[in-house]
C-alpha cells in the first residue's frame, strides 16, 4: 500500500483542524494592533505584517506537508513521471515566494518594486516549464 | 505567535517614546530611537523569513 501513510496522516489531521481559529483569532488581533501601529510607524506596520503572515504560514505547514505527499503518492498510482510533478511543485514554491515578496512590496506601497518581483517570479517559472513544453512539442512531433 | 506580540511591543514602544522625546524636543534622539527599532525588528524578521525560505525549499524541492 503506497498510499496508506499519507492518507493515514491526513485522516488524523481531519479529527482536529482547529488551527483554523488560532489563525483568525491572530489575525483579527494582528489587524487591530497594526491599525494602532501603522499611524505613527508604518514601517514598524509592514514589517508586522510579514510576521504575521509568516507565522500562519508555519501554522499550516505541517498539514502542507501531509498534502504534498499525498500528492506524490497520488502520481505515484497514476503513472506520473515523478519528474514533472517535482517540476510543478517548485513551480508553486517559486509562486508562493513570489507572492509573499510582492505583496510586502505593496504593503509599504512600492508598486513598481512589486511589479519587478513578480516578474523575476514568471520569468524563472518560465524557465522551469522548458523541459514540459520541450516534452510536447517532442511528442507532437512524434505523432506528424 | 510569540515574535508577533514582541514586535507589536517594541514598535508601540518605539512610537511611544519617539513621541515623548519629541514633546521634550530631543529630535535627533526620537530618529536613532526609529533607526534602532526598525533595526532590532529587521532582524527578527529576517532570522524568520530564512526559516520560511527553508521550510518552502524542503517542501518544494527548490535546490
Amino acid at each position: 500500500m503506497v498510499g496508506r501513510g499519507a492518507g493515514g496522516r491526513l485522516l488524523v489531521a481531519g479529527g482536529a483542524l482547529l488551527e483554523i481559529f488560532q489563525v483568525v483569532g491572530l489575525a483579527v488581533v494582528s489587524v487591530v494592533v497594526l491599525l494602532v501601529i501603522r499611524r505613527h510607524r508604518p514601517e514598524m506596520a509592514v514589517l508586522l505584517a510579514l510576521v504575521v503572515g509568516l507565522v500562519i504560514f508555519f501554522m499550516v505547514a505541517q498539514r502542507l506537508l501531509a498534502v504534498l505527499e499525498f500528492l506524490r503518492d497520488l502520481a505515484a498510482r497514476a503513472g506520473v513521471d515523478s519528474l514533472y510533478l517535482n517540476i510543478i511543485l517548485k513551480i508553486v514554491g517559486i509562486a508562493y515566494i513570489t507572492e509573499i515578496g510582492a505583496q510586502v512590496c505593496r504593503d509599504a506601497q512600492e508598486t513598481s518594486v512589486a511589479a519587478k518581483v513578480e516578474l523575476a517570479g514568471k520569468l524563472l517559472i518560465l524557465v522551469l516549464a522548458v523541459p514540459i513544453v520541450m516534452a510536447i512539442v517532442e511528442a507532437v512531433l512524434r505523432v506528424l | 505567535m510569540d515574535l508577533v506580540f514582541k514586535i507589536a511591543f517594541i514598535g508601540i514602544v518605539v512610537s511611544i517614546l519617539s513621541i515623548v522625546l519629541k514633546q521634550a524636543e530631543r529630535e535627533e534622539w526620537a530618529q536613532m530611537l526609529t533607526l534602532a527599532g526598525v533595526v532590532a525588528v529587521l532582524m527578527i524578521v529576517a532570522e524568520m523569513v530564512l526559516e520560511l525560505f527553508q521550510a518552502v525549499r524542503t517542501m518544494f524541492q527548490l535546490y
